[in-house]
């Protein structure tokens, strides 16, 4: 199912009170650079226990846009939409503790958008805290 | 409806620490702990208020990897995610991608897949039980649960040359064919093997001691699991009957008769006896399997270079951990544009805090154990 | 002085009665070497132990079957570096082990390896070990206080309120089984010297153990609970177990001093089951005493300590017969093969008459306080780990009012034909 950003926050409400999608699986989110608008995809994966039924719902919005946070309806997403703001630097308004999960604190870049290189580091970072020269 | 979880506000209130609150910090070191895992606590006395888990101390970048390699090539990759049960992360990741390029495995592989995925069940069980009891005090199961999963690693080994990180499937069946005496090696080991789980059953389930370690300890209901995220054992130890290989049976699970193990109270005792059965349940799958195990080809028509059609699709299945799920997005190319893996053990570490809060210090370590993590899977 | 040394042979008093300073230091000589060795060995047979049972061989290089690693792993402790925290007490840091390997040594001064075999045999037997091995407690405070970082110490706090706890339950405990020593007939009261309280079983004709059963059982059950916990050993090691959060109170100890902390435990474990053994199991008592009685029993059950030491040393011989050919292997072989013929010869040693009457009360109380500490062991292989407020619970809520009980209830029933006659009386 795919939806506009404006209103995936009340679908994924309507999905969550009234017809019981009560499991959040997953958030996850994909990078298309060449879009030139709306260049990430945002996917709620959803499973209803009651129907044994999975549901995909994905929106599309532009980079430095900021989505609403589902945490409110699944405690769940609180890890997920973080580890999203960690690797791609969607911003989550609402969410108690908006901060990188996996990469540290200070880290700077978003490892999983297209344009960070697969071998690239926050060589600062590296430097100043593991104390290698070369930042590698 | 449960609200968020809330992060330790360890951020803002350092200074405001009241006096009879300690900060205790179980470092990425330490000898309980499954991996490099970080968990700050909130203590009072020796009470807990909350805890805080820091990862990413294994954080590999697999998924990024995923994207400069081709889908073939990325298969070794998946294993060390959660390197104890490997077998069962190329089995999500084969289906995935035969799911993306609409083939299926032909009957012989998935009994294969079944078979194997099932033993590979039974080792990651093992290492949880040893490890878990060997946290507690227990030290001699974790040398009995090793020393049965030697069988069983020896039939991997056997089948594909590698005990751990296994790499057993192809995408779109099994590469190699079984062993001359595959049928019987793995019924002996099944026979052989459920006596060995009424010796654990034996150390443990009745010994006064364990019982009053776990029973109570790190309880979470239904409801808050279902509200976590968290699936597998946890899950089932509290009361909601939710197998993947029934809801949404894949790779011939449908064929087979099994039953959910569930628990009731959703405490650590629970979940272990979940677990023990599990075990038990999985030794009968694997038997039907072996003795349905049908003729034929191992292998689908599968081009030899992977070029699926551009599309998304996520498929999960039932590790031993729980759900675990691959979202693949496809561009049309020889590399997949992105992979996204659903970590059981990510999601059900966030349970930890809602288990930890009231209980003493000596739970949390028994706590974490039962929640069984591998951090290769949390982290990837 | 030879006067001294050859006319106390003939007495059947313990040196400290009768006066014989020179015998009571060599019984003290005895003793601490004797335990320091046997503790050497408890640390090869926990090793070895431990290992079969999680399927595992244990130490099996240095030396034939791992027999000298006990030496290797004390050299290793002696010559490792002594380290002192930076601003810890240096002076009580150096004086806490001392007090712990001191308080368990003490308290031989009355545990009775045969009827004169102890250093001396105060008529307050009992009360003076109760209260010595109290004072190992003030030793794992000071350690841990010393430490001056606040993981041991409250690593030393815990373990120092476990052991008090359960010195409370053991105490009762003891207390069930020197009242029983008042039921001898004929004699007047009860007594609390280890000896006495021998001779009362013997007297009586049973082992405290099986006294008014179940009574006694009960009791002994209590203490032998309570005397785990009181060493510190599993199931009730938290204090110093490695995979919990907060390490010991010997977590800054190193070396040599971590080592007489080691020697202090093993030691107190050996006196309490010393204790154990004298309070119901009959101390240095052959079995059945009164059962199977007469001399040639007797003669009977004297030869078992040489028959004891000829079977270790034909398993030990045998062992070396089956050991590998291997050129490497021979000088391991012929270690093994001398030290099964030393054991063979101290086991025909044993067999010699004028020998075997001597060392058989020392045999009889040996074998039964080694079975207890393979029990130990055992218990360590099997059960996981009590928490600290469940260890606590038990020691409280479980074992005290057990023993309680079993005092109060041993009291009717021991003084049961006396209550029936004064009733008969009154009625």
């Amino acid at each position: 199912m795919v939806v506009d950003p404006s209103i995936a926050y009340e679908v994924l409400q309507i999905l969550h009170n009234d017809e019981s999608y009560d499991y959040c699986v997953d958030v996850t989110a994909v990078h298309y650079p060449k879009r030139e608008k709306q260049e990430f995809d945002l996917i709620w994966i959803l499973y209803s226990f009651a129907q044994n039924e999975r549901i995909r719902v994905k929106t599309q919005i532009t980079d430095g846009a900021t989505v609403k946070s589902v945490v409110g309806l699944w405690p769940t997403a609180n890890w997920l939409e973080r580890e999203v703001y960690d690797m791609f630097g969607i911003k989550f308004e609402g969410h108690p503790d908006l901060r990188r999960i996996l990469l540290p604190e200070d880290w700077k870049g978003f490892p999983l958008r297209k344009e960070h290189g697969i071998k690239q580091q926050d060589q600062a970072w590296v430097q100043a805290n593991l104390g290698i020269q070369s930042g590698q | 409806m449960t609200t968020a979880t809330s992060n330790l506000d360890l951020h803002e209130d350092k200074t405001f620490l009241d006096s009879t609150e300690l900060i205790l910090n179980m470092g990425p070191q330490h000898p309980s702990t499954h991996g490099v895992l970080r968990v700050i606590l909130k203590l009072d006395g020796e009470k807990v208020l909350g805890a805080e888990c820091v990862i990413g101390y294994l954080h590999r970048g697999v998924e990024k990897i995923a994207e400069n390699r081709t889908y073939t090539q990325f298969g070794p990759y998946v294993d060390r995610m959660d390197y104890v049960a490997s077998v069962s992360n190329g089995l999500g990741y084969c289906e995935t991608v035969e799911k993306l390029i609409n083939v299926e495995a032909p009957p012989r592989a998935q009994h294969i897949r079944v078979i194997l995925t099932e033993l590979n069940r039974i080792t990651s069980h093992q290492v949880w039980l040893g490890t878990h009891a060997l946290d507690l005090g227990a030290m001699t199961p974790v040398f009995y649960c090793f020393r049965d999963r030697e069988e069983i690693l020896k039939i991997f080994e056997k089948y594909c040359g590698a005990r751990l990180t296994t790499h057993a499937f192809r995408v779109g069946g099994c590469q190699w064919e079984t062993y001359e005496g595959f049928e019987k090696e793995v019924l002996r080991l099944c026979d052989f093997f459920e006596p060995k789980i009424d010796e654990y059953e034996q150390l443990l389930t009745t010994n006064r001691i364990w019982i009053e370690r776990t029973k109570g300890v790190g309880v979470i209901s239904g409801p808050q699991c279902i509200a976590m995220g968290v699936t597998g054992p946890v899950l089932r130890g509290s009361g909601v009957k939710w197998d993947l290989r029934k809801a949404k049976p894949y790779s011939g699970y449908e064929k087979f008769d099994f039953e959910i193990a569930t628990g009731e109270n959703g405490d650590t005792y629970d979940r272990y006896i979940v677990r023990i059965r599990e075990m038990r349940q999985s030794v009968r799958i694997i038997r039907q399997a072996v003795e349905s195990l049908p003729a034929g080809p191992i292998m689908a028509k599968v081009p030899k270079v992977l070029k699926p059609l551009p599309g998304e699709v996520y498929h999960s299945i039932e590790a031993p951990k729980g759900e675990l799920g691959y979202f693949i997005v496809s561009d049309g190319s020889l590399q997949p544009y992105r992979i996204r893996v659903r970590p059981p053990s990510f999601v059900n570490l966030q349970a930890l805090d809602q288990m930890v809060r009231g209980r003493l210090i000596a739970d949390v370590v028994a706590i974490i154990g039962t929640i069984d993590i591998v951090l290769g899977e949390v982290d990837r | 002085m030879s006067t001294q040394f050859t006319q106390y042979l003939q007495s059947t008093l313990t040196p400290g009665q009768a006066g014989n300073m020179l015998w009571a230091t060599i019984y003290i000589l005895v003793i601490f070497a004797g335990i320091s060795l046997c503790v050497v060995f408890i640390n090869w047979g926990e090793r070895k132990a431990l290992a079969h049972f999680q399927i595992r061989l244990g130490p099996m290089r240095v030396g034939p079957h791992g027999l000298l690693q006990p030496i290797a792993d004390a050299l290793k402790l002696l010559l490792k570096e002594d380290t002192i925290p930076a601003n810890a007490d240096k002076v009580v840091f150096w004086i806490a082990p001392f007090i712990v390997t001191t308080a368990a040594f003490v308290v031989y001064l009355v545990v009775p390896f045969g009827p004169q075999h102890a250093v001396t045999d105060m008529n307050i037997g009992i009360l003076f070990m109760l209260g010595v091995s109290s004072l190992g407690v003030l030793g794992i405070i000071t350690a841990g206080w010393a430490s001056n970082s606040h993981y041991p110490l409250l690593g030393s706090l815990r373990s120092s309120a476990q052991m008090v706890s359960y010195e409370v339950a053991m105490g009762l405990a003891v207390i069930s089984a020197i009242l029983m020593t008042s039921f001898t007939p004929g004699v007047a009261s009860g007594t609390l010297s280890m000896i006495g309280i021998v001779e009362a079983q013997k007297t009586q004709g049973v082992w405290f153990l099986f006294k008014f059963f179940p009574l006694g059982l009960i009791a002994f059950g209590v203490f032998a609970i309570a005397m785990i916990a009181e060493t510190n050993r599993a199931p009730f090691d938290l204090p110093e177990a490695e995979s919990e959060l907060v390490a010991g109170f010997h977590t800054e100890y190193s070396g040599f001093r971590w080592s007489l902390f080691m020697l202090g435990e093993y030691a107190a474990m050996i006196a309490v089951s010393g204790i154990a053994v004298t309070l119901w199991l009959g101390g240095w008592m052959r079995p059945f005493p009164n059962l199977l009685a007469g001399s040639v029993w007797d003669t009977i059950f004297s030869l078992v300590p040489g028959a004891f030491f000829l079977f270790l040393g034909a398993v030990t011989l045998y062992g070396t017969a089956r050991m590998p050919k291997h050129p490497a292997l021979r000088i391991q072989t012929l270690g093994l093969g001398v030290f099964g013929m030393a054991i063979a010869a101290v086991g025909l040693v044993l067999l010699v008459p004028a020998v075997r009457v001597r060392v058989q009360d020392i045999f009889w109380f040996m074998i039964k306080v080694a079975a207890f500490i393979y029990m130990y062991i055992w218990y360590r292989a099997t059960f996981p780990r009590y928490r600290f407020d469940q260890l606590m619970r038990v020691g409280w809520k479980v074992l005290l009012p057990i023993s309680l009980g079993v005092l109060i209830v041993t009291g009717v029933v021991g003084l049961s034909p006396e209550l029936l006659t004064w009733l008969k009386g009154v009625l």
